[in-house]
């Protein structure tokens, strides 16, 4: 009658109602219960991705050909570290219009410091970065203190920056940057030497094997399940094997850029602040249910301050990256569809508009397909105004997979 | 968190002691001379009709606002507590009615919320040990505590709530309607979380509409009637009495109503 005592069993596995398989097939199983709760995390990407890539190399096979995926690479940087503050003020279910603007100033003032003024480059970036924080800051004070929603600051500040921009670079309207100078170059030329690459692709491998072992390891001496070897070597594998394909290929091109380096490397330092610091759970907790983070202590006023910072000082290391990338700072820099794809970025990876979800990732995941249609278009030779049309129906289609995906979850439970 | 730095409590030991608490907001006249104590493992139930005081009292115990008169004294000192984290720091802590957690979260950043270990590189492996044996001191029946709270049953949300007020070792744990939305299992449950928590030495203030289960639960049940303490009793007090005691008339509707119930069925009553 009396079941045997099942084998001694770790602390969080004692409870008979979880259900647990570490095999691979377990693994799976779980994957396709995450997909089905509306759990979505990076599928849809992945898979749109996947489209994009075929579908514009059977209307034009240079799509695919490490010239044209260099230059793409090249391209991402500067809306996507845009695209990476987005991600911030999102989670906390805010918003910030103005980013376009703000990068359109953050040129013209480098190129004005920098070229009329004839400061040193660094002083003029740092200045422009520091504008960009000051006026995340502005936002924020006026939604804390004020109560004014961020919709409404920062359209306000859209227009208002935009004047900004207009008026600084004065009747010329256009400031052009020597392309011998090592900033044009590090937006345009700068390539990683093929060994850095390489060394860099095996990074994420080694790291993660490193840091979960150790963890796994704790977990143990803690007396908590560690998770299987097998498939934590088979995500190692998968990662390491996929980047150094993805770094050979490049390298048949003129290589790996160092912009979109710098870029990969901010995202890598959000994702360790928004899930692995007390500043991320916070960022999480507000966008989840406001009033229970107030009531667990969390400081709701210095986390939006800071977010809102975070946002429009990233708009500024963009519009910057950009005029490197132009080597110009013109009236035109971060008008049109800027302010649009660096939104519509975040929310395709996965950032959900309604706060309290998503990744830093998503901004590099989103940047990847918005530049990827736009590089394909622009190889068909079809006008930007299919390009706006096309753009404009890719992020309805994310936004309503977000919001099914959020009415899926509801139902399942999963928050 | 760290084990109780102070010498726990003994049991019996007044903890707190209110005398002579008024509160007014303009001219209306909330609580008039409110005069309490709450003792070291002891559950005492906090009664009385909408609009009684029960949650304005609980609110200034909690540091939401200060009290417009009166003493209260905290293990023996007077203090005053002008706001949530004084409450939380002196050792009282508040489960709200509508509990607060984010949903998106899971059970163990919920706990740690706004106190997590080490900020600068959150320390999950220790969080989760500390969770578990938080649970499993409190026999509380979470599966999983890295399943986000969405997935949770309204009890298990309880439980949760319950818990992380006890995370930061608080003399004192303060419940409103901590069985409201619950049905008859997890109501149990939750009760006997009250009771376990009580035998760890706290003292335990619980507001409830339920007399079934104030009365299951309470060692001494205070009744408030429009803002004034409208008599004590133990959990063997009988219903009339309670009732009584919370309209303020041994004539009024439930006395109307169980008389009518009685002369329609008066076998069943009498047996009953």
């Amino acid at each position: 009658m009396t079941m045997p005592d099942p084998a001694p069993t770790t602390l969080d596995r004692a409870d008979s109602r979880l259900h647990h398989d570490d095999s691979l097939t377990g693994a799976v199983h779980a994957f396709v219960a995450r997909m089905r709760t509306g759990d979505l995390g990076i599928l849809p990407v992945a898979i749109g991705l996947v489209v994009i890539t075929v579908v514009f190399t059977a209307l034009n096979p240079v799509f695919v050909a490490p010239a044209n995926l260099v230059n793409l690479l090249f391209d991402c940087a500067t809306v996507g570290f845009i695209a990476l503050g987005v991600v911030c003020v999102l989670m906390l279910g805010e918003i910030d219009l103005a980013i376009g603007s703000m990068s359109g100033l953050a040129s013209a003032i480098v190129g004005v410091l920098w070229i009329q003024a004839g400061l040193p480059i660094g002083i003029a970036i740092i200045a422009a970065i520091a504008v960009g924080a000051v006026m995340g800051l502005v936002y924020a004070l006026l939604l804390v203190h004020l109560g004014m929603p961020s919709f409404v600051s920062t359209l306000a500040g859209l227009l208002a920056l935009l004047g900004m921009q207009l008026y600084i670079l004065g009747s010329t309207g256009s400031i052009n940057l020597p392309y011998a100078s090592g900033f044009v170059h590090f937006g345009q030329l700068m390539v990683m030497p093929a060994w850095v690459a390489y060394i860099l692709a095996l990074v994420p491998g080694v790291a993660m094997l490193v840091t979960k072992l150790r963890v796994a390891r704790r977990r143990r001496a803690a007396g908590l399940a560690a998770g299987s070897l097998t498939l934590l070597i088979i995500r190692v594998a998968i990662t390491t094997v996929a980047l150094v394909a993805a770094v050979w290929y490049l390298n048949l091109g003129r290589g790996v850029p160092w912009i979109f380096g710098l870029f990969v490397a901010a995202v890598v330092a959000l994702d360790y602040a928004l899930k692995r610091t007390k500043w991320g759970r916070s960022m999480f907790a507000i966008g989840g249910n406001r009033e229970a983070a107030r009531r667990a202590g969390i400081n709701i006023r210095r986390i939006t301050i800071t977010a809102f910072m975070l946002c429009s000082s990233l708009a500024a290391v963009g519009g910057v990256l950009g005029a490197a990338r132009l080597a110009s700072a013109s009236r035109q820099a971060g008008t049109g569809d800027v302010n649009l794809n660096a939104i519509a970025a975040a929310v395709i990876g996965g950032t959900s508009l309604f706060g309290g979800r998503g990744s830093a990732w998503s901004a590099l995941l989103g940047i990847l397909v918005i530049q990827a249609i736009s590089n394909g278009l622009t190889l068909l030779n079809l006008s930007s105004s299919l390009r706006y049309m096309i753009t404009g129906a890719v992020l309805a289609i994310a936004v309503i997979v977000d919001s099914l995906a959020r009415a899926s979850r509801q139902t399942h439970g999963r928050g | 968190m760290a084990e109780a730095t102070g010498g726990r409590p003994q049991a019996g030991e007044v903890l707190l002691r209110l005398t002579g608490i008024s509160k007014n907001f303009g001219a209306v006249q909330a609580l008039t001379d409110i005069e309490l104590e709450v003792r070291a493992g002891e559950v005492v139930a906090l009664v009385g009709d909408n609009g009684a005081g029960k949650s304005t009292l609980i609110k200034i115990l909690a540091g939401v606002h200060p009290q417009s008169a009166g003493r209260i004294e905290f293990m023996g000192r007077e203090v005053t507590i002008d706001n949530p984290a004084a409450a939380l720091s002196m050792g009282i802590a508040t489960v709200f009615q509508d509990l607060a957690l984010c949903e998106n979260l899971d059970v163990v950043a919920n706990l740690f919320l706004g106190h997590e270990m080490n900020p600068w590189q959150l320390d999950e492996v220790a969080m989760e040990v500390r969770a578990w044996t938080l649970l499993q001191e409190l026999a509380a029946r979470i599966p999983s505590v890295r399943e986000p709270v969405a997935s949770l049953s309204g009890g298990q949300r309880q439980t949760v709530a319950i818990a992380r007020s006890l995370l930061l070792d608080p003399k004192i744990i303060m419940l409103d309607e901590p069985t409201a939305a619950l049905g008859v299992a997890q109501t149990a449950e939750v009760l006997n979380l009250i009771e376990r928590v009580r035998d760890r030495g706290l003292g335990v203030i619980v507001i409830s509409h339920n007399m079934e289960d104030v009365r299951a639960v309470a060692d001494r049940i205070v009744v408030l009637r429009l803002g004034r303490n409208n008599g004590e009793f133990t959990a063997e007090a009988s219903n009339e009495d309670l009732v009584a005691a919370i309209t303020g008339a041994t004539e009024n509707a439930v006395s109307r109503r169980s008389a009518r119930h009685a002369a329609r069925h008066p076998a069943s009553e009498a047996s009953a």
